[in-house]
């Protein structure tokens, strides 16, 4: 088609074009049957389930988690009482990292932001009257993953709940740690290796657990667009996928357990093409790389927690709607579970109101709006499959590079892995956070509130409050743990763990009978440094 | 008032912290601006940063921190930079997840800018020029 005008063609928030009018000529190569087929079927563009929400809702999953396992045990029962019904732990940093409560790095952070679990005792505090065969629960934690695993199996053993029972998700996606959110512990191949023991174990044992959470919503909110967003984390998952086979398991053995993690901006179309171009990229590689057999190893379900970066300081209530927004796109695309992020955390860690307008915000969308009524209703219009089909084939040119930077039978993980060696994935996600950044300052990104329609009112929010008195009580309780048990049993433990670390045994039975002797986090994370050695940070930008 | 292109900006992250997203933003902005920048990454502690900035003679220390961790952090890094007898040479700045309430007590510390999240980087890089122009650090004419 001739060019009518001079103007400038528009741009989704990650720069595909987008035309005036799309019309069905858009679609002249898009075979409906081929590229969307029906909900519930292969390539599950339209949704995983036949009748998605009319079947049953996406789950509502706010993350909570700060100060001690007691405090955030209250937070979870409130949230429960208040229409929850999946828990989604958030951990501290030191957790996250693998260290303990009163190592020198922990210093000011211990239940700062996430809740402190230094040994199995926490765990169980976590947990209590919280009934693990009927609550679904998330541990949002990846290099330490395995610990808390252990000691999350642990906990239900000593309570009398078979391992079988348990559903849930461990995040366990060590390799997005190098580009996003940043809580690596170990080097790019022993955290791999330690995902696919978790994989490996939990398919035997715990089989109805997600195994990985394979994220992109933390490569987005280090500042990436939706391509890479897309690209990095089905580039993630096919690298875990050739990590379990390379371990000699069956496909159609472990890609059933495994989800997704995506974050959601503010581009309600460009996002519902996303989620729509992923299932579909998902699917075909599962069959037609990876030779899986079962739809259930096809059909990506996934968690969506929209974006904290995208929360302004400048008039916070603004980010109700935002959140809005954000969680509105989840649903069009189809998400299986949820968390819309406070209006307040561009000032801290979210209040009480600020999560029960959370969600607030899922019930009007559930019970109000009316986009539940019916299955995929996106689907057919010219300028959603037009974008679902751009976006992807954008996502496959990231793909295509991470390929050819790999060898082997294992080419993904190969070039993933180099990838991540050389900076490449880091590098382009700071240039397209950069980017963003100067397109929000030239003001060429209208962000309301903040470069336009600034507002005079300035309202005080009742923000969360954090007491410092935690730190201490929980440095307190950990010196009392360490007091109270065995330290033959400890470093007996631990030195099995070494053993079986150098012998490249999977390390999930050696975690556990460390937990069970009340090793610390901080002491099995040490033993394992000690073989693999430290990751530190690069620092490039 | 002539334009200052030699400034040496020393940032880091203080702390187990991980959101980076800004400081490195901010690292290519000031360089874009013709500042020398020594990004030192991740994980690093008060003392190292006071150490790193003595050596390499650096005229501003930025410090991103988003766990709200700073009222705790900050005043060793303060403590840290007093020490080596560079705390009077050295515009410091923090940026993060900074709460109202926490801006001022940062000041007293000895904290001379706060940007919290959302700044723009041209106030950071602008707030760095005005301040070094006015002698605050400025080479020997």
């Amino acid at each position: 088609m001739a060019k009518e005008t001079n103007s400038k063609p528009n741009r989704s928030l990650s720069g595909l074009e987008v035309k005036p009018v799309y019309t069905p000529e858009d679609l002249a190569n898009t075979d409906f049957v081929r590229d969307l087929g029906q909900p519930g079927e292969f390539p599950f563009t339209r949704g995983p389930y036949p009748n998605m929400y009319l079947g049953r809702l996406w789950t509502r999953r706010q993350i909570a988690g700060f100060g001690t396992a007691q405090a955030t045990n209250e937070r979870y029962r409130f949230l429960l009482d208040h229409g929850q019904n999946g828990i989604s732990t958030d951990f501290d940093h030191p957790t996250l990292t693998g260290y303990d409560s009163d190592h020198d790095l922990a210093e000011g952070e211990v239940g700062r932001l996430g809740v402190a679990i230094d040994s199995v005792q926490d765990m169980d505090d976590l947990f209590l009257d919280i009934p693990l065969d009927k609550v679904s629960v998330s541990l949002t934690i990846n290099h330490p993953a395995i610990v808390l695993m252990g000691m999350f199996l642990s906990v239900s053993e000593k309570r009398g709940v078979d391992w079988k029972a348990l559903r849930g998700t461990v995040q366990n996606d060590s390799l997005k740690e190098f580009h996003g959110q940043k809580t690596f512990a170990l080097g790019p191949g022993p955290s791999l290796k330690l995902t696919t023991d978790i994989v490996e174990f939990c398919t035997k044992q715990v089989p109805n657990w997600y195994t990985i959470s394979i994220s992109g919503y933390h490569i987005r909110e280090s500042g990436s667009d939706a391509i890479q967003e897309l690209a990095f984390t089905i580039a993630q998952g096919m690298a875990y996928v050739e990590s379990a086979l390379e371990r000699g398991l069956p496909v159609d053995s472990f890609a059933p357990r495994l989800s997704f993690f995506f974050g959601c901006h503010n581009d309600v179309f460009e996002e519902v093409a996303k989620f729509r171009a992923a299932r579909r990229m998902w699917a075909r590689i599962m069959k037609e790389r990876y030779n899986a057999q079962k739809p259930e190893s096809m059909r990506l379900r996934f968690h969506t927690q929209t974006l904290g970066s995208t929360l302004m300081r400048q008039d916070p209530q603004n980010n109700i709607a935002r959140g809005t927004l954000q969680a509105l796109a989840a649903v069009l695309g189809g998400t299986q579970s949820l968390h819309v992020s406070g209006f307040d955390e561009a000032f801290d860690i979210p209040s009480e109101e600020a999560m029960r307008m959370s969600l607030a915000t899922q019930l009007i969308l559930s019970h109000e709006s009316g986009v539940t009524n019916t299955v995929d209703p996106m689907a057919g219009s010219y300028f959603m499959e037009s974008m679902t089909n751009d976006i992807e084939e954008a996502a496959w040119e990231y793909i295509s590079k991470i390929e050819a930077l790999g060898e082997g039978q294992y080419q993904i993980k190969s070039g993933l892995l180099h990838a991540i060696d050389t900076g490449y994935i880091e590098l382009e996600i700071a240039r397209s956070a950069y980017e963003y950044q100067l397109k929000i300052e030239s003001g060429e990104q209208v962000v309301v509130g903040l470069n336009q329609y600034q507002s005079e009112s300035n309202q005080k929010l009742e923000l969360f409050q954090f007491d410092p008195e935690e730190e201490e009580w929980q440095k307190g309780r950990l010196a009392e743990i360490r007091g109270g048990r065995s330290p033959a049993d400890v470093k007996s433990a631990l030195a099995s763990l070494k053993q079986d670390a150098q012998d490249d045994k999977n390390l999930m039975p050696a975690v556990l009978a460390a937990v069970g002797a009340m090793a610390t986090e901080g002491e099995i994370l040490d033993t394992m440094r000690d073989i693999y050695g430290e990751y530190v940070d690069p620092g490039v930008f | 008032m002539t334009q200052q292109t030699n400034i040496k900006v020393l940032l880091a992250k203080i702390g187990l912290d991980g959101h980076d997203r800004g400081i490195k933003v901010i690292a290519r902005a000031m360089r874009d601006a013709g500042m020398e920048v020594v990004y030192m990454g991740m994980r690093v502690t008060p003392d190292q940063i006071a150490q790193t900035a003595l050596q390499e003679d650096v005229d501003v220390v930025g410090i991103s921190i988003l766990s709200g961790a700073h009222m705790r952090l900050i005043p060793r890094l303060t403590k840290a930079l007093q020490e080596r007898e560079i705390s009077n040479d050295i515009l410091l700045m923090v940026g993060g997840t900074i709460p109202e309430d926490d801006v001022e007590p940062l000041h007293e510390l000895g904290v001379q800018g706060v940007f919290p999240v959302g700044s723009f980087t041209t106030s950071m890089t602008e707030f760095i020029t005005e301040n070094i122009s006015r002698g605050r650090s400025a080479p020997q004419a």
